[in-house]
């Protein structure tokens, strides 16, 4: 198992109260697997991602749980060793490129200066390696483009650039927080088909994280469902798309205005918002927008039951699941 | 045939962005270059197409926030680029606006109710003591609670906003309303609500809707009809059905195919562009998608194809046809 993060919880105190952002999650992830994690604004699937890469900011603080890397809890390690495993064994790309690239240096500052950080090389084997990790990721004539600026690249080449900074180290777990979300379809299109290949040449794993179950479907292996904070579903892709169980994901594949639907009956909706997370309703938090809300939702909060390995948050799955075992 | 309520003909919007010692430009970003359609009443035109195709320009230059270089738009027989300044801004009040970014476009210093309440008052509409109830009756045609109207738009969520900006649209009585990407900044199952709620107003109040997005997915919901853009120009155009079953140019055909589809069984070829949209400064000569597409032929590179009716009503600019 290359990463296991065992009942994370993440809160944020604010003046008003605290807010448990990731309550209480487990997962894992294997070598040379894409995990996605979907949910809307709010789900706390960013809020994982920085829990891991250790990049939370006040007032955040992960409160409970253990983030195991290779068995070594991560939240335990020391600020230098967590140093030389961030960046070189685990290493993130953003949504907005242009935010974070620096705008005044050239891009093979930038990334040379990862390499030079993590690896004891000479200045000329940086460049050389820079200008090949550009080549692989796709910008054509690197060897010119490695000394524009951020700001002369487009958006797709400025996703692939910070894709090129993130693999120099060779990372075994790569966490992409909505890779494609700023770009345009038919650049998505190639940034995903990039993450693909990269992933089989490099043999890492990928934690996707998004809130586009059309780019889950298409690139992921394994998906987990976030809701408030909490996994409401989680299974291999296929039993996800084919058997989503939880009312959540079924409205939320419901309510994507699909290519092949040939009527115009008015969209499937999910009713209300996502409720304050100051103010969360008693039981299971989707049970106010919830279709087949019972009494019970209302007041107790369901648990994760697993049957085949697909997991669902949810009382109606929980009678006909006896057999199945309680995580 | 039903009637015709605003028509674009050769429409351009050229941004100089630079210009030598005697003020000749030298530099020339062809935003929107020679783009014709019609949208007839109670009709809602789908027009779709990556960054920097000039579909928001085209919005823009309808409701007047930019003026066109040259071409006309013509709504209800008038000619609007050759109006004067005070006569075209009596026409803002059937053409109104949905921005992108409900953040954005929201006065965080004005209540809600302020929000909706000025455009009528600037436009003098109704007598004041009417306005209140005015606002109250819009707040509920958005699914929003009259209690919310002292409220200031941070206290609102992205979907409630969206709706307060509908609700200021609305609230002119507009005939056209262009909506520029008015569910993308949204989470998937709020852009459902306000993907119906757009198609219910419709019917309630006999709008129209120039409706501009990125995603043919969302556009193939709402529209009739849909357009598709690319640098500046329209290259395909048809019924909404014709589009989405018989795509014929080679964009249009990649656009559809680049959408991730959530159903993993319908894993289908994807067609992948290289290389990525030139800058709209200094065009190539020829097609302008010629340096992305998979189907070139000879002389693609030379000459720019003109947008021709190959079945009726379905036009495409591509020399393939």
């Amino acid at each position: 198992m290359l990463l296991e993060v065992k009942n994370l919880k993440t809160e944020f105190k604010l003046k008003k109260g605290v807010v448990n952002a990731v309550d209480d999650i487990s997962f894992s992830l294997d070598k040379g697997k894409i995990l996605a994690i979907v949910g809307e604004s709010g789900s706390g699937k960013s809020v994982t991602s920085l829990s891991i890469m250790g990049l939370l900011q006040d007032p955040g603080r992960v409160a409970e749980g253990e983030i195991l890397f290779k068995g070594k809890d991560l939240l335990k390690m020391s600020k230098a060793e967590k140093r030389s495993v961030r960046g070189n064994q685990i290493s993130m790309i953003f949504q907005e490129p242009m935010t974070s690239l620096n705008p005044v240096y050239r891009i093979k500052d930038q990334i040379m200066e990862s390499i030079m950080t993590h690896m004891k090389v000479s200045k000329k084997e940086a460049l050389k390696r820079t200008i090949e990790m550009l080549e692989i990721v796709g910008i054509p004539s690197a060897e010119k483009r490695a000394y524009d600026y951020p700001h002369q690249m487009s958006g797709g080449m400025r996703q692939r650039v910070m894709i090129a900074m993130a693999l120099i180290g060779n990372p075994e777990l790569l966490i992409a927080d909505e890779p494609t979300t700023a770009l345009d379809v038919t650049i998505q299109a190639q940034i995903l088909d990039l993450l693909y290949h990269m992933r089989e040449k490099f043999n890492m794993a990928v934690m996707l994280i998004t809130h586009d179950l059309g780019v889950v479907s298409e690139a992921a292996d394994h998906v987990i469902v976030m809701y408030c904070g909490k996994i409401v579903e989680e299974a291999d892709v296929r039993s996800l798309f084919e058997n989503p169980l939880h009312p959540y994901t079924l409205g939320l594949l419901r309510s994507i205005p699909r290519l092949e639907d040939e009527n115009d009956e008015p969209l499937y909706m999910i009713k209300g918002m996502v409720p304050n997370p100051l103010n969360m309703p008693a039981g299971c938090p989707f049970s106010d927008r919830c279709d087949s809300c019972m009494d019970r939702c209302r007041k107790e909060m369901p648990q994760l039951v697993e049957k085949d390995g697909h997991k669902v948050r949810c009382f109606l799955y929980e009678d006909e699941r006896q057999g199945g075992k309680r995580t | 045939m039903s009637e015709v309520l605003v028509e674009v003909k050769n429409l351009k919007k050229y941004f100089t962005l630079d210009h030598d010692f005697f003020g000749r430009p030298t530099s020339v970003l062809k935003a929107t270059d020679d783009v014709s359609f019609s949208i007839n009443k109670g009709e809602t035109l789908g027009l779709v197409g990556e960054s920097g195709c000039g579909k928001t320009t085209i919005g823009k230059m309808l409701v007047n926030l930019y003026e066109p270089t040259e071409g006309q738009i013509i709504f209800e027989g008038t000619d609007l680029t050759k109006l004067s300044e005070a006569k075209r801004r009596a026409y803002s009040k059937d053409i109104q606006l949905i921005f992108q970014d409900p953040y954005a476009s929201l006065n965080p210093r004005m209540t809600v109710g302020d929000i909706i309440a000025e455009p009528i008052r600037i436009n003098n509409l109704l007598p004041k003591e009417k306005i209140e109830s005015r606002v109250t009756y819009l707040l509920n045609c958005v699914g929003l609670a009259n209690h919310q109207r002292n409220r200031y738009p941070h206290e609102f969520s992205g979907g409630q906003r969206q709706r307060v900006g509908i609700a200021r649209a609305l609230a002119v009585q507009p005939k056209l309303i262009v909506c520029d990407e008015p569910v993308s900044a949204l989470d998937v199952s709020i852009q459902a609500q306000v993907l119906n709620l757009l198609d219910e107003l419709k019917e309630e109040f006999g709008l129209t809707y120039l409706f501009i997005a990125h995603g043919l997915n969302v556009v193939k919901h709402i529209s009739d009809r849909v357009g598709v853009m690319y640098l500046g120009k329209l290259v395909e155009m048809a019924p909404k059905k014709e589009l989405y079953s018989n795509p014929m140019h080679p964009y249009t055909q990649a656009l559809l195919s680049a959408i991730p589809s959530v159903d993993p069984n319908t894993k289908k070829q994807r067609i992948i562009l290289s290389g990525d949209v030139p800058s709209p400064i200094n065009l190539p000569e020829g097609c302008r998608f010629c340096s992305r597409c998979f189907k070139k032929i000879e002389g693609c590179d030379r000459d720019e194809p003109g947008l021709k009716e190959v079945s009726p009503g379905h036009f495409v600019a591509c020399k393939l046809y």
